[in-house]
């Protein structure tokens, strides 16, 4: 039996306007308790700030057997990647 | 006894309470009830041992005999410790291990509050690094105050058990002595009198929130500010200050 409590996914921003980054994953009883210790398991030498915590029940995910559905399609259409425009010279960030 | 002897003194007493309470908290580190609260715990530690530093570097330059925190620390026997008798306690479980902590962080809370504003920069800068912490670690210690007032029956029991247990331990947090008066004269020291109100309707909130009975006022312990404390410090310093003791010319 799983003695263990929820299971709660932690999100990581290292600085302000940054994504948040998918970090790992911690057990809590409720949302503060999993904020907390979200704090102390991943930001405790001040690498972040922002946290965000969802339960791991909670989160959509796609499934391994429509991998080829969902993603397979993509790869063998190369008009989709923008690779065909003369990039200008000294543009940067493209 | 002059003012610089006085703001010895209650550096001393500041910093003992940080690294008595810090070393309680330490000696979880591995034996927390789960990965994330170990961490939780060990982490409020290091936050302690981190102000206790800053505490007695002042003290050991107040006192100006060529003292280092290390010594402070390290070299000073049970008689000459201040901390509250609270910050000694065991941790017995976990209900006493928050317990201890709540009450503590309550007061600690209001306690920096006051000398983040004291007339004494050296003071009032610790005090407001330290106090960003403490509401962290009220913050968490509140919350774990209604999770066992309102889990199971038995942490019920059990936290008001360690409620009941430590309350003894509470009128000691406000008793002022001739190095407060005198530093409460020049701006420096917090007036406990006044805290103690903020303090009991802060604790009486948490505990309704928790459903938890306040325990009556009875007896209270006291003997710290005297340096006379229960018999639980002295084994706390053996085993805290074993290397030192035992190696005297023992070198980081």
């Amino acid at each position: 039996m799983d003695t263990q409590l929820d299971l709660w996914e932690v999100f990581v921003q290292s600085k302000p306007g940054q994504p948040y980054k998918h970090a790992g994953s911690v057990h809590a009883s409720d949302k503060r308790m999993a904020l907390q210790n979200a704090r102390d398991v991943y930001t405790r030498r001040g690498e972040a700030s922002g946290l965000w915590v969802v339960r791991a029940a909670d989160i959509v995910a796609s499934n391994l057997a429509d991998h080829d559905m969902f993603f397979d399609p993509a790869n063998d259409k190369i008009y989709r990647h923008p690779t065909f425009y003369q990039v200008p010279e000294g543009a940067k960030n493209i | 006894m002059t003012k610089t002897d006085a703001l010895f003194h209650y550096c001393l007493r500041l910093g003992d309470d940080a690294v008595i309470l810090g070393h309680r908290l330490a000696e979880l580190c591995s034996r927390g009830p789960f990965l994330e609260e170990d961490l939780a715990l060990t982490n409020i530690a290091l936050d302690y041992t981190g102000r206790a530093e800053l505490f007695f570097q002042y003290a050991a330059e107040l006192e100006g005999k060529g003292h280092s925190a290390d010594d402070l620390v390290y070299r000073r026997p049970e008689r000459r410790y201040y901390n509250h008798l609270l910050c000694e306690r065991p941790n017995v479980d976990f209900g006493h291990t928050i317990v201890r902590q709540f009450l503590f962080s309550v007061y600690d809370r209001y306690l920096l509050e006051e000398l983040g504003v004291a007339k004494d920069t050296r003071l009032a800068e610790i005090a407001v690094k330290a106090l960003k912490e403490t509401r962290y670690h009220l913050s968490h210690a509140a919350d774990w105050m209604v999770r066992l007032g309102r889990g199971t029956e038995e942490s019920h029991r059990r936290v008001q058990q360690a409620l009941n247990d430590q309350w003894t331990y509470t009128g000691e947090l406000f008793e002022m002595d001739d190095v407060d008066l005198l530093l409460l004269e020049h701006g420096i020291a917090a007036d406990l009198h006044t805290l103690r109100a903020l303090w009991q309707t802060e604790v009486k909130q948490t505990l309704d929130r928790a459903g938890l009975q306040r325990p009556a006022d009875g007896y209270m312990q006291t003997g710290s500010r005297k340096g006379i404390h229960s018999e639980h410090l002295g084994h706390l310093l053996s085993e805290m200050q074993y290397l030192v003791r035992a190696y005297p010319q023992a070198a980081w």
